[in-house]
């Protein structure tokens, strides 16, 4: 197996007239984190939503595992795959959104076992104790049958993470987990984060979280106007940034 | 917070001794009314033209029961074909197709665009306008010529025409209960590889219902109203158009209007007990689940008074350190969230 996770190449997207992506290439390395960086509206959420065909691309390929992302190759065309056969591809990708999107209708508990019961057909009972387990791992273990209303905005995304984790994914992607929270919650989330970066987990996070970058990143991608800027370790893009965008962008958010 | 509590002086100061504001036309307004009521209770009970004794004999009459029955049956089994076909129609009108999507639209124009009188006349004529259904390939000799008078009996006709101009009204209840549901919940069941037939029935249909049963609830009611329409197609075994018929052969008009009045009466407070139940079956999750709006009020008035009057309690418990980290704080945020939303 080869030691890349994720790999993007020349990858376009188009919002109609708004030219998005323009041209993004990336590696992401087995167990590593990633930070993606920039302003907003430089891309970096639009590319996220690419790595698992939330969005489609216009140009360009993204491979998981060696394995090209929401299309078919037959010769030199690609075929849009099905949607059934996309979602297989994203059983393996889990999702963390900026709003938390857990189903309102559902416990905690019930949040976390609904895609293993109904997508991968597991026994009730196990995904019953394996959310249990999640629970405990993201420090929620007391709220098991509280509904999403009755949590705070940190502990609903701490649930949302252990959503994700539940259909045992081995790519986590994180869309600014953060910015919907008060500034007295992030610190629970980035917690969470922190402790499954540390248990080998490859992630890939779009935030505005400095200090996580600093901290937990292995790479930083500094992206602006729809192509990346800067790419390296976090002394390289953070501390000495060679680029103009990159000192401006960080002079603002330092 | 704490710094807030201890701010406020242990002792409760007297409660105000007000008077309360006095309503005195409000007051006068509700005497009256109890008073004319009571007097058209007395003068009905009373007045010969209801004949109250013919009333009692039709109520539970055979034959009232029966087209009773009929009536109920034309309301479910032409809902249940509102609601199948306004579903596909609110999908057709929701796809990226344009063609699907304008056929939903001009079937919905059409038939919300005319009396649904008119349309069980039209749909009475049907034997009429094509004689015979025939079936095999176009151009070529049918294989089998059936009479359409024979095929569909006026009952099914009836609920056909009753379904389809319902139908028009349930895909734009159907539809707006799709599209009251975040798109992110449904890119949330897609990232975790829900396929679109699991996320709708798992993820979408469930919140949806939320907004969608209380409209439809009353269609149901208003359904059973418009079953009196039938005797357009014309089909006679319904309760309105068989208390008439009884009604044609006694010539005592009133009291068979107040049996069928009775009936429809009893089923619709049936329907809305049960509409109520469904409410609170599909509103799991939400805020005040299961809770009146009176009972949510007073909980929300006890959720308030801690805070505006502090108890000695309140103010004697050791404030931050004891409790648990940060649970208040969590719960402050939580309320604010649902608020927001």
């Amino acid at each position: 197996m080869s030691d890349i996770k994720v790999s993007a190449q020349e990858v376009h997207k188009s919002f109609g007239d708004t030219h998005v992506l323009k041209g993004i290439d990336l590696e992401v390395r087995r167990g590593e984190v990633s930070c993606l960086l920039g302003p907003s509206g430089s891309g970096k959420s639009t590319f996220l939503r690419c790595i698992n065909h939330l969005e489609s691309i216009d140009s360009g390929r993204i491979e998981v595992d060696g394995t090209l992302i929401g299309y078919r190759e037959h010769g030199e065309r690609l075929h849009e795959l099905k949607p059934a056969e996309a979602a297989a591809q994203r059983e393996n990708i889990g999702m963390v959104f900026q709003r938390f999107n857990l189903f309102p209708h559902m416990t905690a508990l019930e949040n976390i076992t609904c895609a293993p019961v109904f997508v991968k057909r597991a026994q009730r009972s196990e995904a019953r104790q394996r959310a249990i387990e999640l629970l405990e791992r993201v420090g929620l273990a007391d709220k098991a049958d509280a509904y999403p209303r009755e949590l705070s905005g940190g502990q609903q995304q701490r649930v949302a993470i252990a959503r994700a984790l539940a259909m045992t994914p081995d790519l986590m992607l994180f869309d600014e987990p953060t910015s919907a929270l008060d500034p007295e919650l992030v610190g629970e989330v980035l917690d969470v984060m922190k402790s499954l970066a540390e248990s080998g987990m490859t992630m890939i996070v779009v935030t505005h979280e400095m200090g996580f970058a600093r901290e937990v990143a292995d790479t930083v991608t500094f992206m602006d106007g729809g192509v990346v800027v800067e790419h390296g370790t976090p002394e390289e893009v953070l501390v000495r940034p060679q680029h103009g965008r990159t000192k401006a962008f960080l002079s603002k958010v330092l | 917070m704490s710094e807030i509590t201890r701010a406020v002086p242990v002792a409760r100061p007297k409660p105000i001794q007000a008077v309360p504001l006095r309503h005195p036309w409000r007051n006068l307004l509700a005497f009256a009314l109890i008073f004319l009521l009571l007097a058209f209770i007395i003068d009905a009970a009373q007045r010969e033209a209801y004949d109250w004794p013919a009333f009692a004999l039709y109520l539970f009459d055979v034959r009232v029961i029966q087209a009773a029955g009929v009536t109920l049956a034309l309301t479910f089994l032409a809902m249940i074909g509102a609601v199948v076909v306004g579903i596909v129609l609110a999908v057709m009108r929701e796809t990226d197709n344009p063609v699907l999507r304008a056929i939903a639209w001009g079937v919905i124009w059409f038939f919300r665009g005319t009396p649904v009188y008119v349309q069980l006349v039209f749909w009475g004529l049907l034997s009429s306008i094509y004689q015979t259904i025939n079936l095999g390939l176009p151009f070529m000799e049918p294989w089998l010529v059936l009479e359409t008078a024979d095929v569909i009996p006026l009952f099914w006709i009836a609920v056909l025409g009753l379904a389809l101009n319902e139908a028009a009204y349930m895909a734009e209840i159907v539809r707006a209960g799709l599209l009251s549901i975040d798109p992110g919940q449904t890119e949330a069941a897609s990232a975790l590889g829900m396929g679109w037939w699991l996320t709708m029935r798992k993820v979408v249909i469930p919140q949806a219902m939320r907004v969608i049963i209380p409209p439809t609830g009353n269609e149901v009611i208003s359904m059973l109203k418009t079953t009196s329409l039938v005797t357009a197609v014309p089909f006679s075994w319904d309760l309105y158009t068989r208390t008439r018929d009884i009604s044609a052969a006694t010539l005592n008009p009133i009291p068979l209007l107040l049996v069928a009045s009775v009936w429809y009466l009893f089923f619709t407070s049936i329907m809305m007990i049960g509409q109520s139940r469904l409410e609170k079956h599909f509103s799991r999750g939400q805020l005040g689940h299961g809770a009146t709006p009176k009972r949510r009020r007073r909980q929300d008035r006890a959720d308030r008074a801690p805070v505006v009057l502090a108890s000695p309690e309140t103010v004697a418990a050791p404030s931050g350190a004891g409790a648990p980290e940060g649970a208040g704080m969590s719960d402050v945020a939580g309320m604010t969230e649902g608020d927001a939303r």
